[in-house]
């Protein structure tokens, strides 16, 4: 008997917005959280790159100064989103045995590590702060959430790559269907627009490089897009059984009614041309919701904007949907928030769960002249979704990584 | 030049202020660290190894355990300085 699984708490920070409310409200006004970074380092390095999707609100002004020199900027982002989210979720009784965390990361403490060094470097090993270990760990983000909502059920960190922040709500499935468990705080960050990942993902040609308009860079499935564009924040979504949600009267967003991961197992860092793993994740979720692919009514697609990744997707998609792929509304939001890497799966949960409660499909940004053999129906103005829809929403990851979970309304 | 001893209390409120946000203007000679200003281990650590570099003195790890007043921490870097 597997029981259903509900959504009843959103959190996030994003370059869109400091919570939910303001990233949602930007995304459907066609907002761009992308901008001209200001940093020292750009110039100094004289980076290729010169932008990206910063959070629009700085972890500083939401922190105490202690949690800002004792987390690293993606655990800051990472908490920030908890909390919203498990305050959200207004949950007052909960046993913390039965509370776990399912937190990604794609990178992890970058800034700590690779800060650390520098001071080794500059000023010996007796400078290099004791608290480096803990703040540049991959799972620090999701201890640090553990710590402060007690949650004594097991925490732990989905890795890899892009596809990360979706994996992590996947694994939360299992875990609450386990009868182990009543709670899930899961999602995903990312703080690496730093310039040694600016540089090397710039190095593989996977940015964009349209420094004179950065708004317009992140533009999945035009036919000039070049490449994704960084971004930072977090996403948080407290998933709970639905037993436990009826029993203490919680507010409902959606069903979380399927996650599946599958591996290309063809290239370090291309996707698939023929996306057929990708396409057996899109199933493999799917059929967890008891769903075939005629059910699926909105898309939060992957879609980084890259020349070779939107197409790939769009291969596996059609793999799944054939003919009727072209009549499902699909959204492809990294071209208003950039590319959150670990973080990006979260956020894009969100946004789906959203679409299904607000019954509306957000809007993708930047499409100027359609790429002609991508034949999809992309939302670009908030559109009205019925009351019963089933969605997905897809991340892609370096490592061959596919991750797909799927949503339903809930009435 | 060695500095004198209201001169470090100075440099190492500023230190403490840094790492902790914690007032300067309360970090007094007679303040305990721990029970007074609320300091735990790891700010301690932090605070000694910024002390280190500001005042160019060397702070062995079997003392950090004996400074437990702000007082002893002072006593000991002006001392160490010369």
């Amino acid at each position: 008997m597997s029981q259903k699984i509900v959504v009843t708490g959103l959190g996030a920070t994003s370059p869109l917005g400091g919570d939910v409310h303001s990233t949602w409200q930007a995304l459907l006004q066609g907002k761009s959280g992308i901008r001209t970074l200001d940093y020292e380092w750009v110039a100094r390095h004289e980076l290729p790159v010169t932008f990206a999707g910063t959070a629009k609100v700085p972890a500083s002004e939401v922190l105490t100064l202690q949690e800002t020199k004792r987390l690293d900027p993606s655990s800051q982002f990472a908490l920030i989103a908890a909390r919203e989210a498990w305050a959200d979720a207004n949950i007052t009784d909960f046993v913390p045995e039965r509370l776990a965390v399912e937190f990604a990361t794609g990178i992890g403490g970058v800034w700590t590590l690779l800060d650390a060094y520098d001071t080794l470097n500059a000023k010996g090993p007796r400078r290099v702060l004791p608290m480096t270990v803990p703040m540049l760990m991959p799972n620090g983000p999701a201890a640090a959430i553990g710590m402060d909502i007690a949650a004594r059920g097991g925490v732990r960190t989905a890795v890899s790559a892009c596809a990360s922040g979706t994996e992590a709500i996947a694994n939360a499935i299992t875990r609450l269907r386990s009868g182990e468990i009543d709670i899930v705080v899961a999602g995903g960050c990312e703080a690496a627009i730093h310039p040694l990942p600016m540089a090397a993902f710039a190095s593989m040609h996977a940015l964009s490089k349209r420094n004179d308009e950065p708004e317009k860079a992140s533009r999945p499935y035009d036919i000039n897009r070049d490449g994704f564009v960084m971004g930072e924040g977090a996403g948080a979504l407290v998933l709970e059984t639905e037993e436990h949600a009826l029993a203490r009267g919680a507010k409902i967003y959606a069903e979380l009614a399927g996650g599946y991961v599958t591996s290309d197992a063809h290239h370090i860092t291309a996707p698939d041309p023929e996306g057929t793993a990708a396409a057996r994740a899109v199933i493999g979720a799917l059929k967890m919701a008891n769903a075939e692919p005629k059910d699926v009514g909105h898309i939060n697609a992957h879609a980084t904007s890259t020349p070779v990744g939107d197409i790939a997707e769009y291969t596996a998609l059609l793999r799944v949907f054939g003919d009727d792929l072209k009549n499902i509304p699909l959204s492809a939001t990294k071209s208003s928030t950039g590319h959150l890497l670990g973080g990006a799966g979260a956020i894009e949960a969100i946004f789906t769960v959203l679409a299904l409660h607000e019954k509306t499909a957000p809007p993708t940004i930047n499409i100027f002249d359609r790429d002609p053999v991508i034949d999809l129906d992309v939302v670009t103005e908030p559109r009205t979704l019925g009351d019963n829809v089933l969605a997905i929403s897809n991340s892609f990851g370096f490592g061959g990584h596919n991750a797909v979970i799927a949503f339903r309304s809930y009435n | 030049m060695a500095l004198s001893q209201d001169q470090v209390l100075a440099g190492l409120a500023e230190i403490v202020n840094e790492e902790t946000g914690i007032d300067t203007d309360s970090v007094k000679m007679d303040k305990s660290f721990t029970n007074d200003l609320d300091i735990d281990s790891i700010s301690m650590m932090t605070i000694v190894v910024n002390a280190e570099e500001k005042f160019g003195v060397k702070i062995p790890d079997e003392e950090v355990a004996n400074l437990l007043t702000v007082a002893d921490a002072v006593n000991f870097i002006t001392a160490a300085q010369e």
